[in-house]
């Protein structure tokens, strides 16, 4: 079974990533913030991320450049889930090697076909 | 009294006198003190001299309040030293101007031979002066060692004494080249014995006045039972006013061109402020010192009634005739210092004099002498002024063995008053009329002298057996008309107001007339304008030059290192060079540079000679007297323009500045604009990405469980909440920030309110399993204040303590209290704290706006920013103090009886 995480430190976003990701059949992960998340990924690995960028202590860039920069982690997909919304915060997110940034609010069905594509 | 004695004293007082000269010098160097208002209106008391300590109870003694002539010219004209002093003291500063003779010599065109004319006038005039002074101290030393006869012994004493005198004078007044430059341990020394010579005369006046007599009262009493000394209180109406009046004049002009006078007041003023405390306090010094000698004069008449004691003695006869000997010590150290003080400083002003004026510009143009010198002139000056200065005090001493002997102390005094004011006219007129010219002031100098040596020196000489008595008496070769005390036929003055009359009105009438009839010569046109127009010009006169003409650097260098040696020349030129970016290793000197030179020099050997020695090696070609005027105009114009410029520069930098301040305030506020705006954005988003995304959940998947349902939507519900609860904050914030928001003001316990708060928090604290304890110490008095707004407050206070602390662990304590006038209100938690570079940016709004990545859990970031603008609004204010850790305690004061600002 394919294994996700999702990021986030808002219940009620959390909720419905769980909720849509459980559907498509996934084994779903949760973390609250990025230590958590790395924890997670270490031990896990799942094949996707749904990455939020602004949370407590360790920040979504910085899971990002530490997945993309580890060999044994790199084929992990990363989507960056993000309210931050500019060019350059896009940019950014995708020079740390992300595959996807999505601005919140995003479209469910959206979302739902580029993490089909990503995992196929 | 034993006279080794009074010698021993005598020569102990001249020791403190070069010891306080010594330690003045030396102490300037570090500190500056010396230098200050009250040290240069002491020494403005050199004007009370011999003459005045014990003359003025002899004159007292024959002419009654008479003496007070003297002291009435200077108190009644004090305050025009504020125009004529300072006026005299800025020019002598620009033009380096260090005698009265260079001052006339300077201003009618550098006329060296009238700097000598006005030198040797006064020579003649002040000689028999200093010589009065030499004749008070061997008179009070003879009077005070009771010797029988004045002559025999204290004329060696005299002379010795010159000698000493001499010495001083040449160890203190010639150390610098620079005659301009200030004598700062003469001075000091003079001014102490302003203060010796006043206390030693209070002394003995107040022991005359109160000590054998009983007070003022019973002195003039007793006076006015006698007929020889009642008509001393009045004034002779028969010509006795006409008699003050001359009088009163003499001693005003004199009080601003006697040489020591000059020296004191121009020469060593170091600040011509100091000129606003001398206006007040050297009157008050002269009538201090004057206020002792009618009782003086009317103690001794009534005292020696059948005794041939001098007059001019009592201050020494009467401590002595009632055994006073220490007293009597005293009131001679007084006249002593008086004397030394006036010799001192008149003999350093005269022998600048002689050598700047009369000396130096003999030797210039006599090529053999010069050769003959060397190259070392600055030595030779120095030695010629010292020799000057034992010439001076030998003169004088021979003054005194061979003439002096034979009047009383005024009579000289007043004499030399009368030469010494013929310098009025050239002086005075040259300060002030720009037409007086070099042929006015000679002429008017020279008549005018004249004048003065045959109606009161003639009559002096033929007293002492010089010339037939008859003279006198019925005129030379019998001419009633020519007789000296009654030219003319003038008859009722006395010989003072008489010789003063018509000298001055002679003096006066040529200067005037011929000034007007004559023609000047460019340069004298040019001085007369820089004397006459100081003010306007004196920052001019330094980057103006009036001169033109081909002039060699190597030469002025040679003509400096005359007076200076090499090294300080070098170090003078390299430093004008600096200033004015010049190349020293060009030839040609400029017109500045040269100016320059000859101003050097002029504070040396005095204008006129300076004007000789920088004629002798520069080519100069003529400047007709509108060229001068044109040239002094331009540089005027151009240093106005350029303080113009300067100024406009200035403004546009100000403005500069604003422009760029407000640009970059505006740019701040801009990017906290588009900070907040972001942020805002930011914080809208959240809660819409879980409505939209549970909606569409919702949309999508119809057959989803109730259970499921129900929960997604309650959330949309909350999130919609946090979204309209949002959007009012932000809108609140605004409102305050742009203060269109207003208190809705009612009497309020505040203790009630924080119960109120408690309880509405009450459920979120049990959830978090949150311990609050609440203590309201006092019955305080209520509160003036917006209850919604405070319960707002509260709320939020408490909201974030439990928010921040443990699940299970948490402990809140909330606490009101009185603190003098203010409500103190803390809430403190024990959760993990803040940082200290976060608790000043806490109460911003969105204060993670500056660093984005971090985000405080919860919240919209902006309650403690309205939690701070409502309290701003009741007047009070919010700190935090936290260690990181060990949890967070917010304080807020609130006054208690402050009006806070009405709805509308």
């Amino acid at each position: 079974m394919m294994k996700i995480l999702i990021v986030d430190d808002e219940p009620g976003i959390v909720m419905s990533l769980e909720f849509l990701m459980k559907k498509e059949g996934y084994q779903v992960y949760i973390a609250r913030d990025g230590a958590e998340a790395l924890d997670i990924i270490h031990q896990e690995q799942p094949q996707l991320v749904l990455l939020d960028i602004m949370m407590p202590s360790v920040d979504g860039y910085e899971v990002c450049r530490q997945v993309k920069g580890s060999d044994l982690l790199r084929q992990t997909k990363i989507v960056f889930l993000s309210a931050k919304s500019k060019e350059s915060d896009i940019e950014k997110g995708l020079s740390y090697g992300a595959d996807l940034y999505l601005t919140k609010p995003f479209s469910t069905r959206n979302l739902m076909a580029k993490v089909q594509e990503l995992t196929a | 009294m034993n006279s080794g004695w009074v010698v021993t004293v005598s020569v102990m007082y001249l020791g403190l006198l070069f010891g306080i000269a010594y330690w003045a010098e030396r102490s300037h160097r570090t500190r500056r003190w010396v230098s200050n208002p009250w040290v240069y209106s002491l020494s403005l008391g050199v004007y009370c001299s011999a003459w005045a300590y014990y003359g003025s109870v002899g004159r007292a003694f024959t002419n009654g309040v008479e003496f007070l002539s003297t002291y009435l010219g200077p108190t009644l004209t004090a305050p025009l030293w504020w125009i004529i002093l300072r006026k005299i003291i800025r020019i002598c500063k620009v033009q380096r101007i260090a005698t009265l003779s260079d001052f006339v010599a300077s201003r009618y065109g550098k006329s060296a031979n009238l700097g000598a004319l006005v030198a040797f006038f006064c020579l003649i005039g002040i000689v028999p002066y200093i010589s009065l002074q030499l004749k008070a101290i061997s008179t009070s030393f003879a009077v005070l060692a009771e010797l029988p006869r004045t002559e025999e012994l204290t004329s060696d004493l005299t002379l010795y004494l010159a000698i000493g005198l001499g010495i001083f004078v040449m160890l203190f007044g010639t150390r610098k080249i620079e005659a301009t430059e200030q004598h700062e341990g003469m001075v000091t020394a003079i001014a102490a014995e302003s203060l010796v010579k006043m206390v030693a005369f209070l002394f003995v006046g107040i022991y005359v006045t109160f000590g054998v007599f009983n007070g003022f009262g019973d002195i003039f009493t007793q006076a006015s039972h006698k007929p020889a000394l009642r008509k001393l209180f009045t004034i002779d109406p028969n010509g006795g006013y006409g008699t003050w009046f001359w009088h009163v004049l003499l001693s005003t002009l004199n009080i601003l061109l006697l040489p020591r006078q000059f020296q004191v007041s121009v020469v060593e003023n170091t600040d011509e402020r100091h000129l606003n405390r001398a206006i007040w306090t050297f009157p008050l010094y002269m009538m201090v010192i004057n206020l002792f000698v009618l009782p003086i004069a009317f103690g001794g008449a009534l005292l020696f009634q059948n005794q041939t004691v001098n007059a001019d003695n009592y201050v020494l006869a009467i401590p002595l005739y009632f055994d006073k000997e220490w007293l009597a010590l005293i009131t001679y150290l007084g006249g002593f210092s008086a004397a030394t003080g006036m010799v001192i400083v008149e003999t350093i002003a005269l022998s600048t004099m002689l050598s700047n004026s009369v000396l130096m510009p003999y030797v210039l143009t006599q090529p053999t002498l010069r050769r003959k010198i060397g190259p070392n002139l600055g030595r030779f000056l120095i030695g010629a002024r010292r020799i000057s200065i034992l010439l001076l005090l030998v003169a004088a001493y021979l003054y005194y063995s061979k003439l002096a002997g034979r009047y009383p102390l005024v009579s000289i005094g007043q004499v030399s008053f009368t030469a010494v004011a013929q310098l009025a006219p050239a002086v005075l007129g040259g300060i002030f009329w720009k037409q007086g010219n070099r042929y006015g002031a000679t002429v008017g100098l020279i008549l005018g002298f004249s004048v003065w040596f045959y109606t009161l020196v003639i009559p002096m000489l033929a007293e002492a057996g010089f010339f037939p008595l008859s003279l006198n008496t019925v005129g030379p070769w019998g001419i009633e008309l020519l007789k000296p005390s009654a030219l003319f036929g003038l008859e009722g003055f006395d010989r003072i107001s008489h010789a003063l009359f018509w000298s001055l009105s002679i003096n006066v009438l040529s200067y005037v007339l011929l000034s007007i009839r004559l023609p000047q010569t460019s340069m004298e046109h040019n001085q007369a304008i820089l004397f006459v127009d100081i003010f306007k010009y004196s920052e001019v006169i330094e980057s103006s030059t009036i001169w033109r003409g081909t002039a060699y650097i190597p030469d002025l260098q040679s003509l400096l290192s005359q007076f200076f040696g090499k090294e300080r020349t070098t170090q003078l030129l390299e430093r004008f060079a600096n200033e004015n970016e010049i190349n020293l290793n060009w030839q040609r000197a400029s017109p500045q540079l040269v100016n320059y030179a000859e101003n050097l020099l002029a504070g040396v050997i005095g204008s006129a000679s300076a004007r000789l020695m920088v004629a002798s090696v520069t080519l100069e070609e003529k400047i007709s007297v509108d060229e001068v005027v044109e040239i002094l105009k331009e540089s005027q114009e151009l240093i106005l323009t350029n303080r113009q410029l300067r100024q406009h520069q200035a403004e546009l930098e100000r403005a500069t500045t604003q422009l760029r301040q407000a640009n970059e305030q505006m740019i701040r506020t801009d990017r906290l604009k588009d900070d907040f705006l972001t942020t805002v954005t930011h914080e809208l988003r959240t809660p819409i990405t879980s409505i939209k995304a549970l909606s569409e959940i919702l949309q999508d998947n119809p057959e989803l469980d109730m259970e499921q349902r129900d929960q997604f939507l309650s959330t949309i519900i909350r999130e919609s909440d946090r979204l309209t609860r949002l959007i009012s904050q932000v809108l609140d914030l605004e409102k305050y920030e742009s203060g269109k928001h207003f208190l809705r003001t009612e009497t309020v316990q505040l203790a009630e309110v924080i119960q109120e708060a408690v309880e509405a928090v009450h459920q979120l604290a049990l959830e978090k399993d949150v311990q609050l304890e609440v203590s309201l110490t006092e019955p305080l008095p209520p509160l003036q204040a917006d209850r919604d707004k405070l319960m707002q407050v509260l709320i939020n206070l408490l909201s974030n303590a439990i928010k921040y602390t443990e699940r299970g662990k948490g402990l809140i304590q909330v606490l009101l209290r009185r603190s003098g006038d203010q409500y103190v209100l803390t809430v403190a938690d024990n959760g993990p704290g803040i940082a200290s570079d976060y608790q000043q940016l806490i109460f911003d709004k969105f204060y993670q706006a500056e660093n984005q990545t971090i985000r405080k859990p919860k919240g919209s970031g902006l309650g403690l920013a309205i939690t701070k603008k409502i309290i701003e609004l009741h007047h009070g204010s919010i700190s935090v103090e936290s260690q990181p850790g060990s949890g967070a305690r917010f304080t807020v004061q609130i006054p208690l009886l402050k009006e806070v600002r009405a709805e509308h």
